[in-house]
């Protein structure tokens, strides 16, 4: 192929470790992940808030951002630069050093978050053994950094959308990663590689196994709940707590609260194309060799972008329609109906891999 | 009910109670003492006044009166019920434990007028602030830089 | 007296109890649409109490009314109810009417009640737009909008102002129709028609809407009655109010439309009301629209009015309520008092009734079907 990724990267290892010393070269490799992660955390907010605002434009019949740069494409950039040059308040009685660590904590998640996300074939930063688990261990600190920017603002809309957040993301975790083991169990393996490589001949949703079709919508609801994001956003719920935990931050402070909700949508979604949507893997149907053929050469990182965003986009269909739940509905929607059925759910696919009865 | 109806049935409840039916409905003029025991009668009676969809003052320089208007939503009737207060010490019974919409509507008249209702549960300024001096719909209210006179 | 802006006064500082939080909720908070200042007590995230605190926006019309002749004091009314500015400029110009016996034209009265019944679509249009916001949906807002964006431009063309409109004086209204006027309506009745299934799929089967409305904000009968509610907040609990009904004005006796009841008494059936009566105002519409009478806009009156000395009451319907106007007049040129019985006022009043022991969530549920107006409450 002539486009890979996979064939960039082999080409800079092979140079750097021939030119320095093997240490050298591993320094140098972590520099350049480093960069690349901070970049693309950057493009991706840029990206991610302003297909938000198309998105939204769209179901309100509106026009959205379109005066910036053609079509509005720069609207993002101008925003940040807004959030960079404004003041950065904290509050008289706020506990300074919590307050100002909140953000950063939260954005520190979502990075390492970026991890054993496989970008495209053999394009990934740390394909460890235990990738799934790491994320879903790792994705639930968030909520330390929210219920740190909650408390620490001395404000009681805050403390209240913290305390919200709270109960929210540590019920709807469960959901999540019962529903990321039946993939798991099925698999049988909890490396990201592994995973995807199961998925060759068909993804795991088209595969025609039922229980993973529930597993793969509770992982949505569970999802949308754990990023607070509409109809779950009632950790921010602006018409009753103004802007919850984020009240009290503004300029840049605030951007990357903004910011980190946007890297956790990609994030969670990224994890739901690989897990369920078959990651890279191009679509494969049975035995139509062309058609196979065809959908190879369009490249491996298309294809996980493509998955991806098409279920940003389902979340962000999902907050420009419906109302925002009441936050006992919440916790009774998780509890009451998600959780048995994902348990029973988990029960069906241990059943079905037992049994060797998938495929 | 008719007026005449009406009139007599409160006459039995207040025999003090004066007629006037120059306007749209009956005013009915009573005593401030009296009121209450008026207002409960008008209420539970056959006469069955349950909505006090007005209450107001009404500030006549020499005196003060208080103006509340009362409608049956069974019967359709309405009538006008007025008491007269002393504008140096104006006090008369709440009726807030009998129409609960009372409650809002005498604190206002409470913080314009400057009328007290007593046994009111709760009475405080709901729209003034709390250090408000003066009455601001008495006639005699002067506010040099906030009123525009024509 | 005050001279200069005061710094508002933390009312939070004041402790609760133990296990209770003291919040204030607004007087600057997306959800109280206006300057409504709600002190909160909370127990979690339970209601215990609402206190409301009014005045922010109190420019004591009734005061500022007692300076101001029988002509001018129409147009302040407009900023009362802001959403409902056709019926309370009616209000007032019936009042003077009533007081001075002027006949006022068949065509000028079939006028008035058509842009009454638009005034109450287009206050309706923009309720369920902000409540559906309150309950963190969006989108209906735009929906909303856009039908009430015709309404506005009706009310462009021949009032000449899109919000705070002055139209109704007395003796009829300011000037004759705008000659699209009939072409622009039957426009909108038709699109009007068309679209409102759209507010059927995106809120009212919406599953989360009608989880977060049914059963929250309930009002008995009674209490409605005795809280003095009215408007669409009364008739959800049963109680018949409506005025164009019982006290018919204008030619709302001519023209076949029903009272919209509903016996639940919860937000969901204000909601139901409110989108019930919106279809009530445009059977209204159709009926007149085509047999606008010919004639007179407006009755001949006298240059300076002079109503006889004497109380006079009028009451009309807006789209929140009944509106009371109560006129004392001495025979002079300016009113002696005036006092508007405003229906905002008595529907706030009964909040902290309705909103105790739910959940904050249920509170703007409650609030967003009250359909508060903050100028009008404060007047």
């Amino acid at each position: 192929m002539m486009f890979s990724l996979e064939g960039i990267t082999k080409t800079i290892q092979d140079w750097l470790f021939s030119s320095f010393s093997p240490t050298v070269a591993l320094l140098i490799e972590c520099a350049i992940i480093i960069l690349l992660a901070i970049a693309l955390f950057a493009v991706l907010g840029l990206v991610l808030v302003l297909m938000e605002r198309k998105v939204a434009a769209h179901i309100q019949i509106r026009l959205g951002p379109n005066r910036v740069g053609p079509g509005g494409m720069f609207q993002t950039v101008a925003d940040t630069i807004k959030l960079i040059m404004k003041e950065g308040l904290t509050p008289d009685m706020a506990d300074k050093f919590l307050f100002n660590l909140a953000p950063f904590i939260v954005m520190i998640v979502a990075m390492l978050l970026l991890a054993p996300i496989a970008f495209a074939k053999n394009f990934q930063i740390w394909d460890i053994n235990i990738g799934v688990l790491y994320v879903s261990a790792i994705s639930s600190l968030s909520v330390i950094g929210i219920l740190m920017a909650g408390w620490a603002s001395n404000n009681k809309y805050s403390l209240l959308g913290a305390m919200r957040s709270g109960a929210q993301i540590v019920s709807y975790e469960l959901s999540a990663g019962l529903a990321i083991l039946s993939v798991v169990v099925l698999t049988g393996s909890l490396q990201i590689s592994d995973i995807i490589e199961s998925q060759k001949d068909g993804w795991w949703l088209f595969k025609g196994h039922i229980p993973v079709i529930i597993a793969f919508v509770i992982f949505l609801i569970a999802v949308t709940a754990e990023t607070n994001r509409a109809p779950f956003d009632l950790a921010e719920a602006e018409s009753e707590l103004t802007a919850g935990f984020h009240t009290e931050y503004s300029g840049m402070r605030f951007a990357f609260f903004f910011l980190a909700e946007y890297i956790n949508i990609f994030i969670v979604c990224a994890i739901g194309a690989t897990l369920f949507l078959g990651g890279w893997m191009p679509l494969h149907i049975g035995n139509w060799e062309s058609f196979n053929h065809l959908m190879d050469y369009i490249p491996s990182s298309v294809w996980f972008m493509g998955k991806t965003f098409f279920l940003i986009f389902l979340i962000m269909w999902f907050r420009w329609t419906f109302p925002r739940l009441r936050v006992d509905q919440l916790l009774n929607l998780e509890w009451k109906y998600l959780l048995p059925i994902s348990l029973f759910n988990i029960l069906l696919v241990t059943l079905i891999a037992i049994m060797g009865w998938h495929f | 009910m008719t007026n005449e109806v009406l009139k007599e049935q409160i006459l039995t409840l207040e025999p003090t109670a004066t007629f006037d039916e120059t306007g749209e409905w009956l005013n009915v003029q009573v005593e401030p003492a009296q009121w209450k025991e008026l207002a409960r009668g008008l209420r539970n009676s056959a006469m069955h006044f349950d909505y006090l969809f007005c209450l107001t003052c009404v500030d006549w320089k020499t005196h003060m009166t208080m103006v509340y208007h009362l409608s049956s939503t069974s019967h359709r009737h309405n009538i006008v019920v007025k008491a007269k207060v002393d504008r140096s010490q104006p006090e008369i019974e709440t009726v807030c434990d009998i129409w609960r919409t009372a409650e809002f509507h005498e604190r206002e008249v409470f913080e314009l007028f400057g009328v007290v209702f007593l046994s009111h549960p709760d009475l405080r300024k709901l729209i003034l602030t709390d250090d408000f001096e003066g009455y601001p719909l008495r006639k005699d209210f002067e506010d040099p830089i906030n009123m525009i006179k024509l | 007296m005050y001279t200069q802006t005061e710094v508002i006064k933390d009312t939070t500082t004041a402790k609760g109890a133990e296990n209770e939080l003291v919040i204030n909720m607004g007087p600057q908070h997306p959800a109280t649409h206006g300057v409504l200042h709600l002190v909160v007590t909370l127990d979690g995230e339970t209601v215990k109490k609402i206190e409301p605190h009014l005045g922010y926006i109190h420019r004591s019309i009734e005061k500022m009314t007692e300076s101001l002749t029988y002509r001018q004091f129409t147009y302040v009314t407009s900023r009362m109810d802001y959403l409902s500015a056709h019926i309370n400029n009616l209000a007032c110009a019936m009042t003077v009417e009533k007081a001075m016996q002027i006949e006022v034209p068949e065509r000028a009265r079939v006028i008035r009640v058509l842009m009454n019944e638009l005034t109450r679509i287009a206050s309706h249009e923009l309720w369920i737009g902000a409540m559906a916001m309150d309950l963190g949906a969006f989108t209906p807002f735009f929906y909303a909008f856009r039908e009430r964006e015709m309404i506005t431009e009706i009310m462009e063309d021949s009032c000449g102002a899109r919000l705070t409109m002055n139209y109704m004086v007395p003796g009829g209204v300011m000037h004759d129709i705008h000659p699209d006027f009939q072409k622009k309506v039957k426009a909108f009745v038709q699109q009007f028609k068309d679209k409102v299934t759209e507010y059927e799929d995106l809120v009212t089967n919406n599953v989360i809407f009608q989880s977060r409305t049914k059963g929250v904000g309930y009002l008995s009968k009674e209490d409605a009655i005795s809280y003095g509610c009215s408007g669409p907040v009364a008739r959800a609990s049963g109680v018949s109010c409506d005025i164009r009904k019982i006290y018919p004005y204008e030619v709302y006796d001519k023209v076949e439309f029903d009272e919209v009841l509903d016996t639940a008494g919860d937000s969901f059936a204000r909601y139901i009301v409110r989108i019930k009566e919106m279809n009530q105002s445009i059977r209204i519409i159709e009926q007149l629209i085509d047999t606008i009478p010919e004639g007179d806009f407006q009755a001949k009156t006298k240059a300076v009015l002079k109503p006889p000395k004497g109380e006079f009451y009028t009451r009309v319907e807006t789209a929140r309520g009944e509106l009371g106007v109560y006129l004392v007049s001495e025979g002079g040129t300016t009113p002696y008092r005036i006092k508007y019985r405003s229906p905002g006022f008595s529907n706030l009043s009964a909040l902290d009734h309705m909103a105790r022991g739910g959940k904050i969530g249920d509170l703007m549920a409650t609030m967003g079907t009250l359909d508060l107006v903050i100028p009008d409450i404060d007047r």
